[in-house]
C-alpha cells in the first residue's frame, strides 16, 4: 500500500513537472516533445529496483519501446486528425486512445509473448 | 527560436494542475499495479502510456478558445491547430521516448544505476530535439 502511495506521489510529480515545462516552452511543435517525456519511467525505475532488482526493470523496459512506438502511431494519428478533421481535442485523443492499445498488445503479441 | 514564456502559467488555472497531479499519478500507480499483477513484460507497455497527452491537448485547445473570446474573437480552429502541433511535436518525442527505454534495457543489467539514467536521459534529449530541428529544416 505505501509503495503504491509513494509511486502515485512521485508519479504525479514528476508527470505534472514535465507538463509544466510543456507549458512554458516556445514553438508548441518543441514543447510537444515533453508529452512524450520518459515521466512514468522515471517516477518508477527507483522504486522497482529497490523491490525487484535491475534485471526485472530491463525487462520492463524493453516493453516500454514497443509502448513507445504505440504512442508514436498515436499521437501522430492524433496530430493528424485534429489539424485536418473539425471534431474537438478531447474526442480524438480519447477516441483515439484504442490505437495505443491495439498498437502495444498488438506488438507485444507478436515480438514479446 | 526555442523560447520560454512564465507568463503561459497564468493561463493555468489550480484544478488544471491538481488534474495533471491526478492523472500523472494514477497511471503511475496503475503502472506498477499491472506490473505486480501481470509481470513485467506487459506492465513495462505502460511505462510508455500516454498518460497525459489527452489532458494536456484539450487544455491547450481550451486556453486558446479563451484567449481569442478575451479578445471578442469567434473560437474559430485556432486551439485544435495549436493541439495538432503539440500532438506533433509528441509523436517525435516518442523516438527519444524509445530511445531511453532502449539504454535502459541494455546498459541497466550491467551499470551503475544513476550513470545508465542520465545516458538514457540525455539520449532521450539529444534523440527528440535532434528529429525536432531536422524537421524544422526539412
Amino acid at each position: 500500500m505505501n509503495d503504491l502511495l509513494l509511486r502515485f506521489v512521485i508519479g504525479g510529480a514528476i508527470v505534472s513537472s514535465f507538463s509544466v515545462i510543456g507549458d512554458i516552452l516556445r514553438p508548441k511543435s518543441f514543447a510537444g516533445l515533453f508529452g512524450a517525456a520518459p515521466s512514468i519511467a522515471l517516477a518508477t525505475i527507483g522504486l522497482t529496483i529497490a523491490r525487484h532488482g535491475k534485471a526485472y526493470v530491463a525487462v520492463e523496459a524493453r516493453s516500454m519501446v514497443i509502448g513507445s512506438i504505440a504512442f508514436c502511431v498515436y499521437a501522430w494519428l492524433a496530430s493528424a486528425t485534429l489539424l485536418h478533421r473539425e471534431a474537438r481535442s478531447p474526442v480524438i485523443t480519447m477516441a483515439l486512445m484504442p490505437v495505443w492499445f491495439i498498437t502495444s498488445f498488438g506488438l507485444w503479441y507478436c515480438c514479446l509473448r | 527560436m526555442i523560447k520560454i514564456r512564465f507568463s503561459s502559467l497564468k493561463g493555468t488555472k489550480a484544478h488544471e494542475y491538481l488534474l495533471r497531479f491526478l492523472l500523472g499519478g494514477l497511471v503511475t500507480a496503475g503502472a506498477g499495479l499491472i506490473a505486480d499483477q501481470f509481470g513485467p513484460v506487459p506492465g513495462g507497455l505502460f511505462m510508455a502510456f500516454p498518460a497525459i497527452f489527452p489532458a494536456a491537448a484539450t487544455m491547450l485547445e481550451k486556453h486558446e478558445r479563451e484567449k481569442k473570446q478575451h479578445a471578442g474573437l469567434p473560437p474559430g480552429k485556432r486551439g485544435r491547430m495549436v493541439a495538432g502541433v503539440d500532438a506533433g511535436g509528441a509523436a517525435l518525442g516518442t523516438f527519444g521516448l524509445a530511445a531511453f527505454a532502449f539504454c535502459v534495457w541494455k546498459w541497466l543489467p550491467r551499470g551503475q544505476t544513476w550513470l545508465v539514467l542520465v545516458v538514457a536521459l540525455v539520449c532521450w534529449f539529444s534523440v527528440s530535439t535532434g528529429l525536432w530541428w531536422l524537421r524544422r529544416r526539412l
